[in-house]
């Protein structure tokens, strides 16, 4: 398999050691620098000291405290019974979850529709199931002068376009609400448009729904899954990593009908066979308190994106007055910022053939001492010339981190 | 539905699965489990201790190196350098992952192609053929055969023969799978080994002097520390190898959870300071267990039924044929060992495994008497009990 593939995200080992060697205001990777909320902490201290079985296998699909709640958790949320082991399996991190959905699915000359800009390993991931990647892109609508800051929102797909990338070879699309890097979430009528054409054509969809809970601005998140003809044939994926924001745990989770679980459910017995038992637990316990607060102001999953809003509108600014136009997202862990008008001459620093935006996070890591990621890494090669003018900036972070990040703006904006 | 979404041919065949048959049977709670491997003893206290503590730092919820987190790496890169006597990178020539299980894959994927042939020892870890295929290989299968007439057996009585192994070998043949302790861990027969790879240019998932190029090797914190239930393992060989598997990682699950790997390296660093002492847990463990295995032999050899008392591991294979069970009403076409296990598990509230869940179609016939059952648990409660409910069984036999 290795030998075909060159070895990926070498963009992403590169600028994470340019941001440790100069020690650089880290907004790049997308992780918090907070700590996991006290609840699910405690959760795993309880499951350590549990007896024996904490720490020795547990049920190769998943820890039945947790596929029991997570089908009741999403079952009430989607309005159906999802059934805990035939529906649904535990994953090491969404990142296993999405590998077992190409293996199961993909199959040498499947033709797959990833929208773009979209979360860099679904490329790699599609060719190793010797799928073929079609690439559409969200492009941002034409705005009326003077109406505000841009809005993740305003990235839409054409859907003659989408439409167009449908044909008899296309066996899934994958979609990505909130997405990564944008910040869209995709309204009900722009799922639907995705809907019609899956049931059309007879077309997987696989929804990565790693950020659903963080919404802003009164968004909602919609899960395709729940619209009509969408359950038997999509496959969500979820995240205990986002959900409860300790990403270190690689926990997530695939839900479908058992007919495409059952496949899934192979690959996985063959790759990693089984998921850490007490983690397991803990998000189960997790799962549980946020099912009895689920839509109060005591739920995570209403503080965290509460939270997140104020900071998400702090960075925004701050790039704003050094120059840099954000792109306000309404969902997820980030936000990009369009760099066109930056006040900075980098045609001595950029080698050869090098996108711009890649030039530019190198020249702010090392003379700014603030790192990022460029965006067009994730997007297609095909199109990576054409949104080459932004970078990515992770506001899952603690004050002292933003606090930090908003001077060394405040100091560059002061120098133009 | 759509009709046409039917599974992958990766998966073609794959559906069955032994453990997945077995452990819903056993998990019953008044059968006496002796089935799947895994301790019923707890954990050392330290190393529970570096978890619970690891959990409370802040960093070590979040993301780490992908390839392994560096004290973890750096410790294994210490024991294992020590084990092997030579100086090991930690970054590139180590990968930790999902358990040994998931080196096991990362190795196949990374280093198995289409149309490849891998040779596996029969009895093997029942993973190691759907894994193949998985990668589009072919599995090549060798029974272990047991030198006849010995009173008692020892897993020393099993060998491979020396023509049929190297007839095995081919222009195709990629690897060689060899796990050890188990059955197999005589130092001649992996000598032999050594030296069909070399001539073959095969790579060899195990480690001798002079085998450091081409081995794979792969182990688990689970076993090594009690733990099978954190899903650490890790992968050790030289970079030119390594690199392909930490390829595969990268696309598959991109890294282990951060404060698991931070407890093992805890772990790793206390022991490594007792290495060669008693007090060390790779030292204590086996001779623990050592007392285990003696005593279950013992009531097996009791009970009339011969053991192969295993030079290593934690598993013992026990051979049924005197109990002469009569399994005719049983009618599913099954292998003995199959029905005898289920049948036992009903009737006699006892799980283990069969052991043709570990071989290939042609070899069913030579291990169907076989039963295989694991001794790492606790001595108070489950060997006597096991040991009057295989009593149970022989007035049969007698009478």
């Amino acid at each position: 398999m290795s030998r075909q593939l060159q070895a990926r995200r070498t963009a992403w080992l590169e600028f994470t050691q340019l941001a440790a060697d100069h020690r650089a205001v880290n907004l790049g990777q997308g992780f918090p620098d907070f700590s996991p909320p006290t609840f699910i902490q405690e959760a795993l201290r309880e499951a350590l000291s549990g007896g024996y079985q904490m720490h020795q296998y547990t049920r190769v699909f998943g820890h039945p405290p947790l596929v029991r709640i997570l089908a009741k958790f999403f079952g009430r949320i989607v309005g159906r019974e999802i059934d805990p082991f035939e529906d649904v399996l535990v994953t090491a991190g969404a990142y296993q979850a999405l590998f077992c959905a190409f293996q199961a699915l993909i199959e040498e000359g499947d033709e797959v529709i990833l929208v773009e800009p979209f979360f860099d390993c679904y490329q790699p991931m599609v060719e190793l199931a010797g799928g073929k990647t079609v690439h559409v892109s969200l492009r941002p609508s034409q705005k009326v002068e003077g109406s505000g800051v841009p809005s993740s929102g305003d990235w839409v797909l054409s859907p003659e376009e989408l439409a167009s990338k449908f044909n008899p070879r296309t066996k899934a699309i994958v979609i990505n609400t909130p997405n990564n890097p944008l910040g869209k979430v995709y309204k009900t009528e722009e799922l639907q448009v995705i809907a019609d054409l899956c049931v059309r054509h007879d077309v997987l969809c696989i929804s990565d729904e790693v950020y659903e809970w963080l919404t802003y601005d009164g968004n909602k998140h919609v899960k395709i899954a729940s619209l009509p003809g969408m359950w038997e044939r999509t496959v969500t994926i979820g995240s205990a990593g986002k959900t409860f924001s300790a990403t270190g745990w690689k926990l997530g989770w695939a839900i479908s009908s058992v007919h495409n679980m059952k496949n899934l459910k192979i690959i996985h017995l063959g790759s990693v066979y089984q998921c850490p038992t007490a983690t397991q637990e803990a998000v189960a316990r997790g799962f549980e308190r946020e099912y009895e607060l689920f839509g109060t102001p005591e739920s995570y999953f209403q503080q965290l994106p509460a939270m997140l809003h104020q900071k998400r509108e702090k960075l925004a600014s701050c790039l704003g007055a050094a120059g840099l136009q954000p792109v306000m997202p309404e969902g997820g862990y980030f936000m990009i910022a369009d760099i066109s008008s930056v006040k900075v001459d980098l045609s001595d620093q950029s080698t050869e053939d090098e996108p711009k935006d890649f030039t530019f996070v190198k020249w702010l890591t090392k003379e700014k001492g603030l790192a990022t990621m460029p965006v067009s890494t994730f997007y297609s090669p095909e199109h990576r010339r054409e949104f080459s003018q932004y970078v990515r900036f992770c506001f899952v972070k603690e004050d002292s981190t933003l606090n930090a990040a908003e001077d060394i703006l405040r100091k560059w904006s002061q120098t133009q | 539905m759509t009709s046409r979404h039917t599974h992958t041919k990766r998966i073609e065949g794959l559906d069955k699965n032994v453990w997945v048959a077995f452990t819903s049977l056993a998990a019953d709670p008044s059968v006496v489990n002796l089935g799947q491997g895994f301790p019923d003893i707890p954990p050392p206290s330290y190393v529970k201790e570096a978890l619970a503590q690891a959990a409370s730092v802040d960093k070590m919820n979040q993301y780490t190196r992908g390839f392994g987190h560096p004290s973890l790496v750096k410790a294994l890169s210490q024991v294992y350098g020590k084990v092997y006597e030579r100086q090991i990178d930690p970054l590139k020539e180590i990968l930790v992952t999902v358990g040994g299980y998931g080196s096991l894959f990362s190795t196949m994927q990374g280093l198995v192609e289409d149309g490849d042939e891998v040779i596996i020892i029969e009895p093997f870890f029942d993973c190691y053929v759907p894994m193949v295929r998985m990668a589009g290989a072919k599995p090549v299968l060798i029974p272990l055969r047991l030198k006849s007439g010995k009173k008692t057996v020892t897993s020393a009585d099993w060998f491979l023969d020396p023509d049929e192994l190297s007839s095995k070998f081919s222009s195709k043949t990629k690897a060689i799978i060899i796990n050890t302790p188990t059955i197999l861990s005589g130092r001649d027969e992996l000598q032999m080994i050594a030296d069909l790879c070399i001539k073959h240019d095969t790579l060899c998932f195990t480690t001798l002097p002079g085998m450091w190029d081409r081995t794979i090797t792969i182990s688990s914190a689970g076993k090594t520390f009690s733990v099978t239930g954190w899903k650490l393992g890790w992968s050790i060989g030289p970079e030119h190898l390594m690199r392909h598997l930490q390829t595969v990682m990268q696309n598959t699950i991109y890294t282990c959870p951060t404060p698991l790997q931070e407890a093992v390296a805890q772990g790793l660093q206390h022991n490594f300071e007792l290495m060669g002492q008693p007090e060390c847990y790779f030292s204590s463990l086996a001779e623990e267990l050592e007392g285990k295995r003696d005593r279950m032999a013992a009531f097996l050899q009791e009970a009339g039924m011969p053991p192969v008392i295993p030079e290593g591991g934690y598993f013992m294979l026990v051979d049924v044929t005197p109990l002469n069970q009569d399994l005719s009403h049983m009618v599913q076409d099954e292998a003995y060992d199959y029905k005898f296990v289920k049948w036992m598990i009903k009737e006699k509230k006892l799980a283990a495994i069969p052991v043709t869940a570990f071989v290939g179609e042609e070899s069913k016939k030579q291990f169907e008497k076989y039963i295989r059952l694991c001794f790492i648990k606790v001595n108070a409660k489950k060997l006597p009990v096991a040991n009057q409910r295989k009593h149970t069984a022989l007035p049969k036999v007698l009478g």
